[in-house]
């Protein structure tokens, strides 16, 4: 039998304002416990919340980014619950009227198609702190330096079908708010986080089957391996005639597997009311049109042009949209060298080889795009072979010695001396008489094996069309 | 013996007749012989007080000063005050020391006022009697058999007393106007927005609004001048600047028109506080205003909505009292629940423990429609009630309650009984409108005391400055406020 997976991403997105959501404390990462935490924060009576103009200009930036409707009147109401790391024991979000509404982004599938994934809502709220519960004997810590930073959660529908297009609209998802500058995106800190819905029904069903909520999944890798694996248990369920029960269950990465937190069956009743300590939030036409000027132009719109204005290949125009910083690291070199395609090859291919191999982000190259263009310029002026130039990128790597001084010190230079080629050749010609008698026998293959002798004889630095040029009217004879 | 307001207090300091320090060694004396039996204040803060005075005398002299400069006064212990113990009349904050002070606490102190305390109150402002505080009850200068009134009874009976020359209180549904009334002084609310709730402790957000408790409405109009204006940590505070609320205390009534809303002359009124308000409506006219009725009719509802929407508010307002960062924590918790619930337990008394249950019930699932959303549909009925009468009359004036300030103890067992007594000021606080209490009678209770009597003025949005002008005419030609106690 065939099962179908629905999948509905939950996401929050923690916004890179300065200051919290609802007070003046600063919002930076890794401080000593509690040393962030204002008399707002600690929930000390008597104080009140200001929103932060900050964040509401984010959650729109982001609305506009992904077509969203735009709330003209958004409210805050309180989630009340308790818990030892939410001071106020209730968390100021937005149920029924929030900031961003119904909007959607094109994931593009394994097999090269897009698709359209509709975002249901994206609400402001306040993050709640962290309990610790280690090192305390016996007691739990709490650490509210995180408490009241501002979060965006990002609710998607029930469109996603399969794991891999979960990871494809997350990463979408990591991408628009990175081109948009409104967070970081790190899933490992937690500015990124992801609860999935997931259901199975038989293929060709029209009625959802009973969904599970997976919380706790903190990279895009285990986004992908959860999801697969709870659904196969909800399949296994099934099949074995269960019943899948709607629940939260957490991720556990260790043992690749989900289990039970609580039954939503009991979950609690979180008493939503307006927030009565904030106005609602008035937003005119004139304040869109402010914040969408300032759109950055994003990731599909990217690739786009770079098909049409560089001639790349789709593929190697997605994989330089995919980050603003690595699209602006690429378009530096092209400017640089004049050669788009030449910069691609060497965006996607060496120094992409590079940074994955030392874990590092574009932003942390250790060649920078102004060396880089150098370095294909000189490919493209012939001082270098492409081959060289590998070496040449190399040396590159640990200094900041120019492009040229490198070439010029280590005499990488390209040998362009047609009477010192023809002098290379005549010496191999006359060092190999056995293969040139092949040659000549009609054994065309033999030709690789005098490029290679004459590239060694001038340790890679003969050009390489002068050298083919030559050693074909030499060994024609 | 004559009321001394801070009116004349500010023209002695003026005149160098008296020191701010005497003045308030003289206060401080008088707390000394008389709290005890009053119970006005939770909190006597005689250093400070002290200590201030001698910079307010430093600041005169230097002619830095302004009118409130040197006048002492006590605050409500429901703001918080930097390094003040901040109770909010209850054993859940019973050591509680507040880190910041409240923009109240700020603006008095910045204008040179001189801080003798902090005044008891029903325990986080629940109550109409004053006998809710951990503290114990307070007693009624008038009687002391009987209450002061609530929430802010500590402030009315330290103000009747004269423990102080001027108090702030809150008003959440008549705890102002209400302990105003039967401490036979004036006490203000303005309208929700004009004075900063920041470090207020809440107890019903879109209701509470600071305020003057005084002995004239020309102190209330000191008071308010210090008291009032924006402030950006409380997003529903106005933006608008608050008049000089002093220059228009003298306008003419001429014209004035007074409206008397016939729910308010119904059953239930008291006939002595009936005949207190004719009267005091005779003397409006010889002013030259004119009275007519107004309709209000949906204020018998307002009760009940505000019984579904302040315990509601409080409910998630009081949430933050959990025992993990501060105030009260049950002794051994055995784990994270029984430390809620037994923090919970001990540290509320009864009524807020009430008031926490409806408001949870109120907004539970299956029950917000049924409740919270229908208050708040009676809510903007009650608005639109007064936003009509106000397009026929420039204020409103009726009783400020139905009766005389009743005996300690005579209204505990019924709850629903003391709620109704409010009836004539809730629905302002739900309209969100400015009323005054202001003395204009008395009556002899059987034990031979006198009991005061207060009416109560209502304007229309943000018309602070009319309704206080109003007050201050009435009090021009009678002299009910200047009355005072045997201390």
């Amino acid at each position: 039998m065939s099962w179908e997976t629905v999948i509905g991403l939950e996401v929050h997105v923690q916004l890179d304002t300065r200051s919290k959501l609802f007070s003046g404390s600063s919002t930076t990462f890794g401080a000593p416990p509690n040393t962030q935490a204002g008399v707002y924060d600690l929930a000390m009576p008597g104080t009140l919340p200001v929103l932060n103009e900050e964040a509401l200009h984010m959650a729109v930036k982001f609305g506009l980014a992904v077509d969203a409707e735009i709330g003209r009147r958004s409210v805050f109401d309180r989630k009340n619950y308790f818990y030892p790391d939410l001071p106020k024991g209730y968390q100021v979000s937005q149920l029924q009227f929030p900031t961003v509404g119904k909007g959607s982004l094109q994931i593009t599938l394994d097999d090269g198609t897009q698709k359209v994934i509709g975002i249901t809502r994206a609400h402001i709220e306040e993050d709640a702190g962290k309990s610790l519960h280690e090192d305390f004997q016996g007691f739990s810590g709490i650490d509210l330096n995180r408490a009241g930073t501002a979060l965006l959660e990002i609710v998607s529908e029930p469109e996603l079908r399969s794991a891999r297009e979960a990871v494809a609209y997350l990463k979408k998802l990591h991408s628009i708010i990175r081109y948009l500058g409104i967070s970081d995106g790190n899933m490992a800190q937690g500015s990124m986080r992801c609860d999935a819905n997931v259901s199975v029904r038989k293929l060709g069903a029209t009625e959802f089957g009973t969904r599970t909520e997976i919380k706790n999944i903190n990279s895009f890798r285990f986004v992908e391996k959860a999801i697969l694996h709870e659904a196969q248990r909800q399949i296994d369920l099934i099949e074995d005639g269960g019943r899948v029960i709607q629940e939260t269950r957490l991720y556990d990465a260790d043992r690749d597997e989900t289990r039970s937190m609580r039954s939503k069956e009991v979950a609690n009743d979180y008493r939503y009311f307006p927030e009565p300590d904030l106005l609602p939030v008035v937003i005119d036409e004139a304040y869109i049109e402010a914040v969408r000027a300032e759109l950055p132009e994003l990731p599909d719109a990217k690739r786009a042009r770079f098909v049409s204005q560089y001639a790349l290949s789709e593929y190697d125009a997605g994989v330089l949209a995919s980050s603003r910083a690595m699209a602006d690291y690429f378009e530096d070199v092209a400017r640089l060298c004049g050669d788009a395609k030449l910069s691609a090859n060497w965006v996607t291919g060496d120094l992409q080889a590079l940074l994955n191999k030392s874990d590092l982000e574009i932003e942390q190259s250790p060649v920078n795009a102004q060396r880089l263009g150098a370095l294909i310029g000189r490919i493209k002026d012939q001082t270098i072979s492409s081959k060289i130039a590998k070496t040449v990128f190399e040396a590159m790597l640990g200094n900041e010695h120019s492009v040229d001084d490198i070439i010029e010190s280590q005499g990488l230079k390209q040998v362009t001396d047609s009477g010192a080629i023809e002098k290379l050749v005549d010496e191999v010609i006359a060092a190999n008489p056995d293969q040139v008698a092949q040659y000549r026998a009609g054994k065309d293959k033999v030709f690789a094996f005098f490029i290679g002798q004459a590239m060694k004889a001038s340790r890679g630095k003969a050009n390489p069309e002068q050298l083919n040029a030559l050693l074909l009217s030499k060994l024609k004879g | 013996m004559t009321r001394r307001t801070v009116a004349e207090l500010s023209r002695s300091l003026d005149r160098g007749e008296i020191s701010s320090l005497e003045l308030t060694q003289d206060y401080l004396a008088r707390i000394r012989a008389h709290n005890a039996l009053y119970n006005a204040y939770i909190t006597v803060t005689e250093d400070l007080a002290l200590a201030q005075a001698k910079a307010a005398d430093a600041r005169r002299a230097r002619g830095e000063h302004g009118p409130l400069t040197g006048i002492p006064l006590a605050h409500k212990d429901i703001f918080c005050m930097q390094d003040v113990l901040t109770t909010c009349g209850s054993k859940m904050l019973a050591n509680f020391v507040a880190p910041y002070n409240a923009t109240v606490v700020e603006r008095f102190n910045a204008a040179g006022a001189v801080t003798l305390g902090k005044t008891n109150m029903d325990e986080f402002a629940m109550g109409s009697s004053n006998e809710t505080s951990f503290f114990g009850a307070v007693r009624n200068p008038w009687d002391p058999e009987r209450v002061p009134g609530g929430s802010s009874g500590g402030s009315a009976a330290a103000v009747a007393a004269d423990l102080c020359a001027m108090a702030t209180g809150t008003d959440t549904g008549g705890s102002i106007r209400q302990p105003a009334a039967f401490c036979g002084i004036t006490g203000f609310k303005p309208s929700y927005g004009r004075i900063s709730r920041w470090g207020m402790i809440a107890f019903a957000s879109s209701l509470d609004q600071a305020g003057p408790i005084c002995k004239s409405a020309e102190d209330a109009a000191l008071m308010m001048n210090v008291m009032a204006g924006p402030d950006s940590r409380d997003s529903t505070c106005v933006e608008s600047p608050a008049p000089d609320y002093m220059t228009t205390l003298n306008d003419s009534l001429q014209g004035l028109r007074i409206g008397v809303p016939k729910q308010h002359l119904a059953k239930g009124l008291g006939a002595e506080v009936e005949a207190a308000l004719q009267a005091a409506l005779k003397v409006f006219e010889s002013l030259g205003a004119t009275v007519k009725e107004v309709d209000l009719p949906n204020n018998h509802l307002s009760v009940s909505a505000y019984y579904v929407i302040a315990p509601a508010e409080a409910s998630a307002n009081l949430s933050r009292f959990d025992g993990v960062r501060y105030g009260y924590r049950c002794a051994s918790p055995a784990n994270l629940e029984d430390m809620y619930k037994r923090t919970r337990s001990e540290g509320f008394g009864s009524e807020v423990k009430r008031r926490i249950m409806v408001g949870t019930y109120a907004l539970s699932a299956g029950y917000y429609d049924a409740y919270y959303i229908k208050a708040q549909q009676i809510r903007r009925l009650i608005k639109q009630d007064f936003d009509k009468a106000f397009q026929d009359v420039d204020v409103i004036i009726g009783p400020t309650t139905p009766h005389t300030a009743f005996k300690v103890g005579e209204k505990n067992d019924d709850p629903v009984t003391m709620y109704l007594e409010d009836i004539y000021t809730i629905g302002v606080n739900l309209a969100g409108l400015p009323g005054i209490s202001i003395p204009a009678g008395s009556a002899v209770a059987p034990n031979g005391r006198s009991l005061p009597i207060g009416i109560q003025l209502v304007g229309n949005n943000f018309a602070e400055a009319r309704v206080l002008n109003i007050a201050h005419q009435f009090q021009q030609h009678t002299d009910w406020h200047l009355q005072q106690p045997e201390v």
